[in-house]
């Protein structure tokens, strides 16, 4: 459990945030300024800047009610910023919604898990890959030559993507009826099927237990390295956070309160503050 | 992966084959004359409520959405499919060619308008459906209670209200507000009304198996879920709800060509609500189940004939006496020990 991925160097992207060294050769794929949002008068989310590289795993912490998943919420368009600016792949999103940003490159996972419970296995993947499959309602009703194509790439695709978590023999139980640590993993892999080149993970080793959340971390690394895209995980299981994140960004009321490479952040005075409370506060 | 597979397929084919067995063996009942006149008048309005059942259960069971005004888009298929065929009455003098253009209008029709309402509601989430159905609903009874429609050489004449048409000598209105249509050659036949039911079960059965059908599942299942993965969820509702209603139209233009006259009274609330049971009785997304239920809720009230005046107090406690069993875990098992006996002594897995 105590393994860690080799430490990263940190290069600044054309503003003040940071990306790994290794990916600075191109724009970072996912960069917040100034990002926030207020829910009548209260402020949720404010001055979040941040910048993920090409291939970057990032982590965002907090302690519970810190903003994370509004973070989230705001990245995917669930909810508008009310200032600032979100820019993917160097584009602003400040028109789009949440399909036209999974078609962008953001796909998600959800905290409490948002499966289709009365479809197979197979078919929550197949929806993930939804938009690369290219047949219309005529072809599929009257089951012309594209739909036989299209289906059957679509059903070997999908269990490829299923065997990266060795679920290609559970392609046909109901999704609804899966053990909770195989429905997080089958949402991962929905996501992926959306072929995103930003994934976000909302606590994914929420509820596992550690050889499971061992397991997670490879296969998150696994992705990254065969997929090379970036990753942006919530977790608060601080071993997986320091073992697998190369950056973090620790979020308190709302306002980003330390951001650096995993070192950086255990040793922050701040972020101790934070999640234990002021030496002799008592 | 097979078994699955095998095992929807399978449920198709055996409601395919189900359907067929009925058209046959009824047929084959009329050719001996072994069927009472009272139950082959019912054979149309039969197909007609079966095709309703398994249209309504699109947008109920398989998108997920309540439509309380479905006898609408029934109306709408009845009034302008047989206002078509009055129209092409001389243009086309073969029936049957007739009856399939006039089911396609009214088809048309009833699609354009699911369309039109579907717009604005359907990209409200909750319950707004099922009310703006239902407003629909006597909407569109008003509607064409006050419509009077004929046509002449001139073309066609529409009022709204009172008749002031003022059509040509030696015509008459096609539609004449509250007396409805009146004069209807009738020439909605058996083999339409299951040629019909075996078209709508294809496009439901073909439309959930593929890439749209899915997404429609999706959406019933989890809207921001669906929304993540890229699903356009209005467009995804709407070509449910269009379908279901074009079904709908060509249903009732089959039903109205039954009759030699009907109103726009027929389709009420009533008619709305009976189709939705229907569908709950014979089981959500389960099309051979709202089959069975249609037919079999059609013939009800007229077998039960026999009680009088108590005929809708014993109707009422079947439904409830079936709705129970049907739900009873016991009672299922009960019925499914057999066949899953069956299944193990083939040497397959009872396990699903």
């Amino acid at each position: 459990m105590n393994k860690r991925l080799p430490p990263v160097k940190l290069v600044p992207v054309p503003s003040t945030n940071l990306i790994p060294e290794r990916d600075a050769g191109s724009p970072p794929i996912l960069e917040c300024r100034h990002l926030g949002i207020d829910f009548g008068g209260l402020t949720a989310v404010s001055d979040f800047d941040m910048a993920i590289g090409r291939t970057e795993i990032a982590g965002l912490i907090g302690p519970n009610g810190a903003g994370k998943t509004t973070v989230f919420n705001l990245l995917t368009k669930v909810y508008q910023p009310t200032r600032g600016s979100i820019l993917l792949n160097g584009q602003e999103t400040s028109r789009m919604t949440t399909v036209q940003v999974n078609r962008a490159g953001i796909a998600r996972t959800f905290q409490n898990i948002r499966l289709f419970d009365n479809l197979t296995v197979e078919d929550n993947v197949k929806l993930g890959l939804h938009n690369h499959i290219n047949y219309g309602m005529w072809s599929g009703i009257f089951r012309l030559p594209k739909y036989w194509k299209e289906e059957k790439a679509a059903h070997e695709r999908s269990l490829d993507l299923l065997s990266i978590f060795e679920m290609a023999d559970l392609a046909n139980v109901k999704a609804g009826s899966l053990p909770y640590g195989a429905q997080r993993r089958l949402e991962i892999v929905r996501a992926l099927a959306t072929g995103p080149s930003l994934l976000l993970l909302d606590e994914p080793a929420a509820g596992m237990n550690p050889s499971e959340t061992a397991e997670l971390m490879d296969n998150i690394v696994k992705i990254r390295d065969t997929f090379q895209i970036a990753i942006l995980l919530i977790e608060h299981d601080m071993n997986l956070v320091m073992g697998i994140c190369e950056t973090i960004c620790v979020l308190n009321f709302g306002q980003i309160i330390a951001k650096g490479t995993p070192e950086q952040i255990t040793n922050n005075p701040v972020v101790i503050e934070a999640y234990l409370g002021k030496k002799g506060e008592e | 992966m097979k078994r699955l597979l095998s095992k929807n397929t399978r449920r198709q084919t055996q409601t395919y084959a189900a359907v067929a067995a009925a058209f046959l063996i009824i047929q084959l009942l009329g050719g001996m004359g072994a069927l009472s006149s009272s139950l082959k008048g019912m054979l149309v309005p039969i197909c007609a409520y079966v095709v309703m059942a398994i249209s309504l259960n699109l947008t109920v069971g398989i998108l997920g959405e309540l439509s309380l005004g479905h006898a609408g888009f029934m109306s709408v298929g009845a009034f302008t499919g047989v206002t078509c065929a009055v129209i092409l009455q001389d243009l086309v003098p073969f029936a049957p060619l007739r009856l399939a253009l006039s089911m396609a209008v009214g088809a048309l029709f009833a699609a354009a308008v699911g369309f039109l309402i579907g717009i604005p509601v359907l990209r409200l989430g909750g319950d707004y459906l099922a009310i703006v159905t239902l407003a629909f609903g006597e909407i569109i009874k008003s509607f064409f209670n006050n419509l009077f429609l004929g046509v002449d050489s001139r073309g066609l004449h529409m009022s709204l209200i009172s008749d002031n048409t003022h059509l040509e000598e030696g015509h008459s209105l096609i539609i004449g507000g509250p007396m409805g249509i009146g004069g209807i050659q009738k020439i909605s036949t058996f083999t339409a009304g299951f040629i019909l039911i075996l078209l709508a079960l294809f496009v439901v059965f073909n439309l959930v198996g593929s890439r749209s059908g899915r997404a429609i599942m999706a959406v019933r299942d989890n809207r921001i879920a669906a929304e993540s993965v890229g699903i356009n969820i209005t467009r995804y509702k709407l070509m449910a709800f269009v379908t279901s209603a074009a079904m709908a139209g060509a249903a009732g233009t089959l039903f109205a060509m039954n009759y030699s006259t009907f109103t726009a009274n027929k389709f009420d609330f009533n008619t709305s609500i009976l189709v939705l049971v229907f569908v709950v009785l014979g089981g959500l997304g389960n099309m051979f189940g709202s089959i069975v239920a249609a037919a079999a809720l059609t013939i009800l009230p007229e077998a039960l004939r026999q009680f009088s005046d108590y005929r809708m107090l014993v109707y009422a406690i079947v439904l409830i006496l079936v709705m129970l069993v049907t739900n009873n875990d016991t009672i299922k098992n009960f019925l499914a020990r057999p066949f899953a006996r069956l299944a193990r002594e083939k040497g397959g897995s009872v396990h699903e």
